[in-house]
């Protein structure tokens, strides 16, 4: 499944850092040094703790599916559908969620909760996008 | 200003211009017309307006969208201003009307025009319907979290949270359809509506499917038109044409991520904090609304804000649409004009526009009984801004 005809995210101030650990093949997020909270999308400040001192940290890349819809509509000329947009949340933090693709997945297996694990697809040289698979096999 | 601003302003005047799909005129005509006439409703001319506001103004987005600023339009009516607004961020679409009367209430300006005016139809002559970033080189702010992995519409990102609520509360298809059949028969009630043709549950469902559990009548469609209302100072109130419209209570809250996806709960939406807001600000309840005209932009929508105004309890917003409940003659009459699914996508204002008309006893066929309060709740995801209005 190629993801290229789709516009890619531009590099930006709290974004690139994210974008270039998923093409390095981590998922990784901003943490808060002092209060441990992950933050994304990226800011230079916790919400939590109002702590400044925030750094890349790993993620286990593992998720629990929190809902999803199958895009039957094109929505540029020539778009292949249909396809599979999850919002998936991570393991490591409550309400800690990506929008991304569920792939490897047929329609009718997809159960809210199941569990899931990241996989990336690259984009460019500086770009990959995080998309999810299951994570028990079929 | 009093302790309740709400009741220094009211609402004096109400216009539209031409309703339809591809119009092929410009927004600026269309909002033009649309104000002459809100300004002739009212009994003024167009000298006695000192405050225009509109949502968004211009800002970057699709073609058809935003419509005109506020100093276009004040160059072309050829008036002076002591106060104007625009803006794209604020609760809902309704933002500038609830500003309008707070600078109303303030003593800024004693008659406001404020409106909202979309040329989405003609803008999609000549492409189709575009989701949003296409075509884009590359993407930038939040929606570069969402639109590379094909989630190019809020139909999309509504849809999640329909699944979600589906999944925790037994919602189902039929029960999104009894917003969509029941718009559509009150379409049939309005000569400015757009779909009018009747539609059965069956039809409903065998629409084709745009973003799952959302098919093609789940989604409103876009339209040509602007709606303009008239802001005036309550001391006015006794010299006006037409009874007014007054403000009870607004809700302009938001208590969660301001974001599609990081919300917090998907089975709610920034329509609870609004609602509650607005409740804490009036001793009328939900059981003292006549008429409720509520966004539906996506059939969920109107479910969500059925559960956050406190019409029934949470999760139970679909049972509650089912007998004939949300009809007319029913105890909560809604989106009597047709909703923006049958009526078009006039983005928020056709429902204000319907209230103020409902509480007039204008509304001809679609009238609702003895109606005294009305409900406009704008808005989805974390978006909302809402308004109890009253005769």
């Amino acid at each position: 499944m190629s993801l290229f005809f789709r516009p890619p995210p531009a590099l930006e101030p709290y974004s690139e850092a994210f974008w270039r650990a998923c093409r390095a093949g981590r998922l990784e997020m901003a943490r808060c040094t002092p209060c441990g909270w992950f933050i994304h999308p990226g800011r230079p400040i916790c919400p939590r703790c109002r702590g400044r001192d925030l750094a890349p940290a790993p993620l286990s890349g593992r998720a629990r599916l929190y809902s999803h819809t199958v895009n039957h509509q094109a929505w540029f000329p020539g778009q292949a559908v249909p396809y599979v947009i999850g919002l998936v949340e991570l393991v490591e933090q409550r309400g800690l969620r990506l929008t991304t693709n569920i792939v490897h997945c047929p329609p009718d297996r997809l159960a809210i909760d199941m569990p899931l694990r990241v996989t990336f697809e690259i984009v460019n040289d500086d770009i990959a996008l995080p998309l999810f698979e299951p994570a028990d096999p079929a | 200003m009093s302790a309740k601003p709400e009741r220094d302003a009211l609402i004096a005047g109400v216009g539209q211009s031409a309703i339809g799909r591809r119009l092929f005129r410009t927004d600026l005509d269309l909002t033009c017309e649309a104000a002459l006439a809100a300004i002739a409703d009212a009994g003024l001319k167009p000298d006695d307006i000192d405050g225009i506001a509109c949502y968004p103004g211009p800002i970057a987005a699709p073609s058809g969208f935003a419509g005109p600023g506020v100093y276009d339009v004040q160059d072309a009516l050829g008036v002076d201003l002591r106060w104007h607004l625009s803006g794209g961020e604020g609760p809902a679409q309704i933002s500038p009307i609830i500003h309008a009367a707070l600078a109303v209430a303030a003593g800024l300006c004693r008659h406001a025009l404020v409106y909202r005016t979309v040329t989405e139809a003609t803008a999609a002559a000549d492409t189709g319907r575009l989701g949003i970033g296409a075509g884009a080189a590359e993407i930038r702010g939040f929606t570069a979290y969402l639109i590379p992995f094909g989630a190019m519409s809020a139909a999309n990102w509504l849809a999640l949270y329909a699944r979600r609520h589906m999944h925790e509360y037994g919602t189902t298809r039929r029960h999104l359809g009894l917003i969509a059949t029941t718009a559509r028969r009150h379409a049939g009630l309005n000569p400015q509506a757009v779909y009018r043709q009747p539609m059965t549950m069956d039809d409903y469902l065998a629409a084709r499917m745009i973003s799952e559990p959302f098919g093609l009548y789940d989604c409103d469609v876009p339209v040509d038109g602007s709606t303009a209302v008239i802001v005036s100072s309550a001391a006015v109130g006794r010299d006006l044409p037409h009874p007014p419209v007054r403000f009870e209570a607004f809700g302009t809250a938001i208590r969660a991520r301001p974001s599609w996806d990081q919300w917090g709960d998907l089975t709610t939406m920034a329509a609870r904090d609004a609602a509650a807001q607005m409740w804490s600000r009036t001793a009328l309840t939900p059981a003292d609304v006549d008429t409720a005209q509520l966004y539906d932009g996506f059939s969920f929508l109107t479910l969500a804000w059925i559960e956050a105004l406190g019409f029934c309890a949470r999760g139970e917003g679909g049972p509650f649409l089912e007998g004939g409940r949300i009809d007319l003659g029913g105890a909560l009459p809604l989106n009597t004009w047709g909703g923006q699914l049958s009526g078009g996508r006039l983005h928020g204002f056709g429902f204000v526009a319907e209230a103020v008309r409902q509480l007039r006893g204008a509304c001809g066929d679609r009238q609702v009984a003895e109606c005294e309060v009305a409900v406009v709740g704008v808005g989805g995801g974390p978006v909302a801004g809402c308004m109890l209005l009253t005769r």
